[in-house]
């Protein structure tokens, strides 16, 4: 109590929120200490009153009356501490934002880590004991998915169809080429030391390798959804962190099973890289899969429109699990979901139900990034940390270096084929943007027991907090200083539009004449399948026309019937109200002047030219004039 | 760039749009044989060119093949006819507008000059070149295929694009089933967006202004060509 009160003698709005952050941390621990504490009446002594003793309950003892007030804590424990821990993760999250300032210096990433590390240490310091960490478990099967699902859902489809060898390349190509060079060369470090590192042998070093190497979505989405670089650089980064997903996950199962087993021979070796096809590819199609029947389910909600957005959510998550029991790669099975789904369930459901699926997808997404961060502050306090200087520091070198090797020759390569290169300077943002954050930490969780395993997790931990606090928050300020290629941040108009699809068809015929099976000459092939077939049959008759000039048009008109055209968005809004304002997580809310963004990308993709049905959007216009 | 500068001048104006980045000239004869048409030896223009490192000789070879290909009167020229035989472009909706810009104007035949003067318009832009200070702006600088963009809409060549002309690409490509009132608004919002100088019609200051944000050099750019 009179901590609070000398604090807010200061007057510090922020302080006030850390003090109750603390409070409520305070309660956590309480709460999930006191329980065990309490004896338990013995039950032999009162058999008729049965309410009065469920384990852990504190009540009044008074035998022969009735209970007027108990407190019974552990019938709703687990929901409980849950509920709180959230509550922290929201409450320290206003605290950022109400500072104003520190956001911008700070990344939120890094913020959320701090409270983290203050929350554990508050437990461990009262309870003398290692706080909660986070289960692999309940991160992979509960915090995650949100995430990619949002990641996908809101990701600019055409920009990473066109960049999707370079994507490729990188997440694949580079993350090999990380994992065998960071393990080898601790293998190489611990044949050099072989006092103290010596009984960690080739396979845990490159087991250690695969589940360090991967360049983190979770990290990476949270520091750069603040820098506005190019949307090409952002979508190299970003797509290379999901796409890396299924190497890491192949390979770290790999190594995994090379370790159960006696032996390994070469044959292993090359099934293992058959496997890396099979959980990349069945990941694509269960993704695929659902994200058709979830396009076609959406067709029949006209009748229920408040539970449409459901099935959203339920059809991605159940691919993610489909795909995690299958042992593929569930990242890009709900990736590959989202992206197949959107489009139709965009036309077929209605303005609100789709307004309601992109807030939920938002605040699923932003609760579960930040208690992501903070738990993995809080299980930085561990009881046991087994430090080696030499391990821990050879492996941030490495893991420097190798990345940035791996992509200055990778690019050279790339650069070659690619219409538009990759900059030096934008080499530079990707291989120093490749953060790593709590799937490696997951991930080393699960290794099997053995003598070093502490030291692995001490050095995971060591180098996310690394990388997510010297290179989040120093990625801002180097952006600025390399003058690094900024997003445009245009608010689209029906002309762009307009021009921007003539350009594309022009485009495809100039590739038709040349006779070159280019990039528009595919798209253009895609584009009339699903006219033809997909939109046939996923959309609802009513609702197939929509050219996406029409589209433009029509949400730029509502726009100006709302009135809010004749007040300019203000600048942070224009900014992060652009297309890639999808990886915003704050400001949905403030989209009263973006609204059109979130359709562009898909609306780009979009060409009807075969004879389709307009009531719906006559029936606006008609109201309008 | 007009199209009535005299024969020499527009062969090295448009090869030079062609021109790549300097490689080691071969000396290796041409591959095809040489058209059997008196009016164009474009493969003994290049040599020329190919000397002072300006031209490679794949890219024209591979080109000149694909235009011998779609020539089947085999009288080393086009017609519409040719063009209208390619089946994708049959389904483009600016299918024939393009096929018209290839011919210049009042003309039915195209040469293989012509042919690679169109398409050095599509040509990416080299980063060298972006800095370098040509003497005369190559055809696939961003003004240039802005004007060929433009040249699609404008059809009757009065530098501005009416309402009419708009609506008739507009209908085009959005398709048949939107009414005449929703596709008039939509021309009305687009011009008047881009309208400066109140004409009712856009000029092509006013589409360039209008496109100034759109990656155009990137957009309008085919690898193949590079």
């Amino acid at each position: 109590m009179s901590l609070s009160l000398f604090l807010s003698q200061h007057g510090s709005r922020m302080t006030a929120q850390w003090t109750l952050s603390l409070l409520l941390s305070a309660c956590l621990f309480r709460a999930s200490c006191s329980a065990p504490a309490i004896p338990r009446p013995p039950r032999s002594l009162h058999p008729v009153r049965g309410f009065n003793n469920s384990g852990g309950s504190l009540s009044v003892d008074l035998p022969m009356a009735l209970r007027v007030f108990s407190v019974d804590y552990h019938h709703v424990q687990a929901p409980f501490e849950i509920v709180l821990w959230i509550m922290l993760a929201s409450l320290a999250k206003l605290g950022f934002h109400w500072s104003g300032r520190l956001p911008a210096v700070v990344p939120e990433s890094c913020l959320l880590i701090m409270v983290g590390l203050l929350v554990g240490g508050v437990i461990y310091g009262v309870r003398h004991s290692a706080p909660p960490t986070l289960s692999a478990d309940a991160f992979f099967l509960f915090l995650l998915p949100p995430i990619v699902l949002d990641a996908g859902y809101f990701l600019p489809g055409r920009l990473f169809f066109e960049n999707l060898g370079t994507i490729l390349w990188y997440a694949v190509v580079g993350t090999l080429w990380n994992v065998l060079g960071i393990g080898l060369s601790l293998y190489s470090l611990c044949l050099l030391a072989p006092g103290s590192l010596g009984d960690i042998s080739l396979l845990h070093c490159l087991l250690f390798g695969s589940l360090i190497a991967a360049v983190d979505p979770v990290a990476v989405l949270s520091v750069f959804q603040e820098m506005h670089v190019n949307e090409q650089l952002r979508i190299l980064v970003f797509g290379e962190s999901l796409l890396n997903d299924a190497v890491t996950v192949v390979l770290y199962k790999l190594f995994e099973s090379f370790l159960r087993m006696p032996s390994v021979s070469g044959l292993d070796v090359l099934l293992g890289g058959c496997r890396v096809l099979v959980v990349g590819m069945g990941g694509l199609f269960v993704g695929l899969f659902f994200g058709l029947i979830a396009a076609l389910t959406s067709r029949f909600t006209s009748g229920a429109q408040v539970i449409a957005p459901l099935f959203v959510f339920l059809y991605s998550y159940l691919s993610y699990l489909t795909s995690e029991m299958l042992h593929l790669s569930g990242i890009m099975a709900i990736v590959t979901c989202a992206v197949t789904m959107k489009q139709y369930v965009e036309a077929n459901v209605s303005e609100r139900s789709n307004t309601s699926i992109q807030y939920f997808l938002k605040m699923w997404s932003s609760v579960s990034e930040t208690l992501i961060f903070i738990f993995l502050g809080v299980s930085t306090i561990q009881d046991v940390h087994m430090w080696s200087w030499p391990f821990v520091c050879s492996t941030l070198l490495l893991c420097l270096v190798w990345r940035a090797t791996g992509v200055l020759l990778l690019t050279a390569v790339v650069n070659k084929l690619r219409r538009n290169t990759v900059t030096f300077r934008d080499q530079f943002i990707i291989a120093y943007g490749g953060l790593r954050g709590a799937i490696c930490f997951s991930l080393v969780f699960l290794i099997d027991d053995f003598p070093k395993k502490r030291l692995f997790i001490t050095t995971t931990i060591v180098v996310i907090l690394f990388t997510v606090f010297v290179q989040g928050m120093t990625i801002k300020p180097l952006v600025e200083l390399l003058d690094v290629k900024k997003e445009k941040g245009a608010l689209p108009s029906v002309s762009e539009e307009i021009h921007s699809r003539l350009i594309d068809h022009l485009l495809a015929g100039i590739e038709d004449v040349v006779g070159y099976w280019g990039q528009h000459y595919w798209k253009d092939r895609f584009d009339q399948f699903n006219v033809k077939y997909l939109r046939r049959i996923l959309i609802r008759e009513d609702h197939q026309a929509c050219s996406s000039i029409l589209r433009v048009y029509q949400e730029l008109e509502r726009q100006e019937q709302r009135g809010d055209e004749d007040v300019p968005p203000p600048i942070s809004v224009l900014i992060k109200g652009t297309q890639t304002a999808a990886y915003s997580r704050h400001t949905l809310h403030q989209d009263a002047g973006t609204r059109k963004p979130l359709h562009r990308h898909q609306s780009l993709e979009e060409r009807s030219t075969i004879n389709t049905q307009v009531g719906l959007f006559s029936s606006k216009m008609s109201t309008k004039h | 760039l007009a199209k009535s500068c005299p024969g020499q001048e527009t062969v090295t104006l448009y090869l030079r749009g062609v021109a790549l980045r300097g490689r080691r000239p071969r000396p290796a004869p041409p591959s095809t044989s040489p058209p059997p048409a008196s009016t164009s030896h474009p493969i003994k223009q290049e040599d020329n060119l190919t000397e002072t490192r300006l031209v490679s000789h794949s890219q024209i070879t591979r080109l000149y093949s694909r235009f011998t290909s779609l020539d089947k009167g085999e009288n080393g020229t086009l017609s519409r006819e040719d063009f209208q035989r390619i089946p994708e472009l049959a389904i483009n909706p600016l299918g024939d507008r393009i096929i018209n810009a290839f011919f210049p104007e009042g003309e039915d035949q195209v040469n293989f000059r012509g042919f690679m003067r169109i398409l050095a318009h599509f040509r990416p832009i080299e980063d060298n070149e972006k800095k370098s200070v040509a003497v005369s702006e190559p055809l696939n600088s961003r003004t240039n295929k802005l004007l060929f963009a433009f040249r699609l809409y404008d059809l009757d060549r009065d530098d501005k694009i009416s309402r009419e002309e708009l609506l008739q690409v507009l209908r085009m490509m959005v398709g048949v089933n939107i009414s005449d009132d929703q596709l008039g608004s939509i021309a009305d919002r687009t011009i008047q967006e881009a309208d400066t100088n109140g004409d009712n019609s856009i000029s092509f200051n006013e589409f360039i202004k209008v496109l100034e944000k759109v990656d155009v050099e990137q957009k309008m750019s085919i690898r193949f060509l590079h």
